[in-house]
């Protein structure tokens, strides 16, 4: 584990938005994560990248509860979970819903808001303004109405993003955003995360093209099961961390660098 | 149709007073319309299987439709929840899981249907309880832990059967109807029972709507909002138990799932909104229900459930077949149609490009070469060319070529038809500018 300090470096406030302690996450005995440590500061974008079977999305998952924990602990903002939940928005993989549900584009944003509507209300038009805001951030103002088994994979992915963003949160996990998506929605995407970087939102994402690492985003952390390294691009996406995480088999990725 | 990220600043649009009061009050809104008259269509099965089958609408009938229909209705709402989660065989799962549990009943407390129901709802609890400990905690796929389930509960139950059958006991007559259904069993009491639980089953449904809705559609996005998704989980497979269990005595535990699951699949093909699917599948499911509670009233020797679930698998086949968009007639025919436009398209491309090779756009060109060239659709595409004035032939050959106004479609096409392969426009083109 060879991550900075995070206090120690310029222009960067000492508060975490998320923290991960000793994470160990292991399916039918086999550990899929191993005792994993990570710090992100806040304003950072950051990708997790790592070779396939990593853990990355388990890391995800593991976080905010939706599968078991063997060993340690996430944190938000300094606190758990179950009280920072309103400031965390999660952009799950698109494969992992049935589109062929009866349902608009503008519903399933909507839905983005059911957490925060509470029991036994309806979304109100403020809901459905924000959803159309959202939307339009992500370029699907005029498919508000369609169908979503109408939709091609990128704008499903939007449509994704569209509701995590009526959320509203200040820490987004995104699961593999990029995967298998057209060019325009790949523009849309980083535009997006951009604007969020301004803001001051924290944003981590699973992503699997090294290539684009430096140019969309400004943190990394490198996984292998266990935590290779994490930090700044400019410190971390080295040759020798990302032969350590993927073995060898990047040398001419990592060569081509600007590290 | 803007597919792009643009940097302008989002703007609600205005909306007129009338729109709103159509995005307010959306029941008046046309596929509304469609399903109100999709529902007079479907209801009027009732009064026309009494019709054409002789039977005589007698107050019994009246109880024994009123019990099928209101079964059907509640079933078919809370069946789109087990179809879009793609539970519907849990359902027959559950319904089989629930025989042992009559039969338990009946030794316990003699015919009381209370308790047989009670009995019916325990087990059929447990049946899905343990797939559920199945699947989570071994490495068997819930496909097969439902057969071990199904199985094992529907032959110990059959064993009981046999059991009290065996008995002196002249009360266990009407147990065997459990297996089938026997709408002659049921009484004014068992009405109000299905009525009252069943509406209070189909209340719960509205509370909980959105979350279901948000469990139903993306349970990990659920989750991750505080959603609590176990609870809700467990309340949306009790709600299903209880409608199944309440149609244990008029459909039969055998066939019980279809009643469930047919009138959700064909509401499933007329609509593109959930709200708009429970409302289809709960009148398919009443007309169902009621229509099969009362042929089967002809002869009190003729099990219901079967001719409940042939009632609701004729809807579903109608709907499979004719729903517009879904339907497998409407996506022929919408293929043919688009197969018709493509091959006029390429046909006034070739002419075009035949013009072009040769510098003249009034170069002629073969039939004969064109059908060699394209098969014999290109048939079909130039006389469509020929019917909206695009192209011509020359008569007394069999030489094509294109008019003025072909020329210019032709051109225009020829300029986006790189572009928009994906999507197949009509040939008619309107704006041909002078």
């Amino acid at each position: 584990m060879q991550s900075q300090r995070i206090d120690e470096l310029p222009g960067i406030t000492s508060q975490l938005a998320f923290e991960v302690e000793d994470l160990t996450v292991a399916y039918h005995s086999k550990p899929a994560l191993w005792d994993v440590d990570l710090d992100v500061p806040q304003g950072v974008l950051m990708a997790i990248v790592g070779p396939n079977g990593a853990g990355k999305s388990t890391l995800i998952k593991a976080a905010l509860g939706l599968i078991p924990r063997a060993a340690g602990e996430a944190r938000f903002f300094g606190t758990t979970y179950g009280k920072a939940r309103s400031r965390v928005g999660y952009v799950p993989q698109r494969g992992s819903v049935d589109w062929d549900f009866p349902t608009t584009v503008l519903d399933v944003v909507m839905m983005g808001r059911y957490g925060e509507i509470g029991w036994f209300k309806h979304p109100t038009d403020r809901d459905r303004a924000a959803a159309l805001q959202a939307l339009h951030q992500v370029g699907l103002s005029e498919f508000a109405q369609r169908q979503i088994s109408q939709l091609s994979g990128g704008q499903q992915q939007r449509t994704f993003l569209a509701r995590a963003l009526v959320q509203d949160a200040d820490l987004y996990f995104m699961d593999e955003p990029f995967a298998a998506v057209d060019a325009v929605t790949e523009r849309a995407i980083v535009e997006l995360l951009r604007t969020l970087r301004e803001r001051d939102k924290t944003v981590i994402v699973v992503h699997h093209d090294l290539q684009t690492v430096p140019e969309y985003f400004d943190w990394v952390a490198l996984l292998n099961v266990e935590m290779i390294a994490s930090g700044p691009i400019e410190t971390t996406f080295t040759e020798d961390n990302l032969r350590a995480a993927y073995g060898g088999r990047v040398s001419a990725i990592g060569a081509g660098r600007s590290v | 149709m803007s597919d792009q990220v643009s940097g302008v600043r989002y703007q609600p649009e205005p909306r007129t007073k009338a729109s709103s009061i159509i995005t307010r009050y959306s029941f008046l809104s046309r596929e509304w319309l469609r399903i109100a008259a999709l529902a007079v269509v479907f209801l009027l099965l009732i009064p026309l299987s009494a019709l054409a089958f002789g039977v005589e609408w007698t107050h019994t009938l009246r109880t024994v439709a009123l019990g099928g229909g209101i079964l059907g209705l509640v079933t078919g709402a809370l069946g789109s929840f087990a179809v879009l989660r793609q539970e519907g065989l849990l359902g027959d799962a559950l319904s089989h899981a629930a025989l042992p549990g009559i039969a338990i009943a009946f030794l316990i407390s003699g015919r009381e249907l209370t308790a047989l129901l009670i009995g019916a709802g325990i087990a059929g609890w447990l049946g899905v309880l343990l797939v559920r400990a199945i699947v989570s905690t071994t490495r068997i796929k819930q496909d097969a832990a439902m057969a071990i389930v199904l199985s094992s509960f529907f032959a110990f139950g059959l064993a009981l059967l046999a059991y009290i059958q065996g008995r002196d006991d002249a009360s266990q007559a009407g147990l065997k109807s459990f297996i089938f259904g026997q709408a002659a069993a049921i009484v004014e009491r068992d009405v109000w029972t299905i009525g009252l639980v069943g509406g209070a089953a189909l209340l719960l449904m509205l509370v909980f709507w959105k979350e279901f809705k948000l469990i139903t559609f993306d349970m990990a996005f659920a989750r991750a909002n505080g959603i609590p998704t176990r609870t809700l989980d467990l309340i949306l497979s009790t709600l299903i138990v209880v409608a199944i269990v309440l149609g244990l005595q008029l459909a039969g535990v055998i066939l019980m799932v279809g009643l469930l699951i047919a009138p959700a699949v064909a509401a499933r093909q007329w609509t593109r909104k959930l709200e708009q699917m429970v409302v289809l599948a709960a009148i398919f499911g009443a007309a169902s229900g009621a229509s099969g509670a009362v042929v089967s009233a002809i002869d009190a020797g003729m099990p219901t459930g079967p001719l409940i679930i042939v009632a609701a698998v004729l809807i579903a086949f109608l709907s499979l077949a004719f729903a517009p968009e879904r339907g497998i007639v409407w996506s022929q025919l919408k293929q043919r149609a688009d197969r018709r436009a493509f091959a006029a398209q390429t046909m006034m491309r070739d002419l075009y490009r035949h013009c072009c090779s040769h510098d003249n756009m009034s170069q002629p060109t073969d039939e004969a070469m064109l059908v060699k060239l394209r098969g014999a659709a290109a048939r079909a595409g130039l006389r469509d060319l020929a019917r909206e004035g695009l192209a011509v032939m020359e008569a007394g050959t069999t030489q094509w070529r294109l008019t003025p106004d072909g020329v210019l479609a032709a051109a225009q096409i020829a300029d986006n038809g790189t572009r928009q392969t994906r999507e197949i426009r009509p040939v008619v083109i309107t704006t041909v500018e002078a």
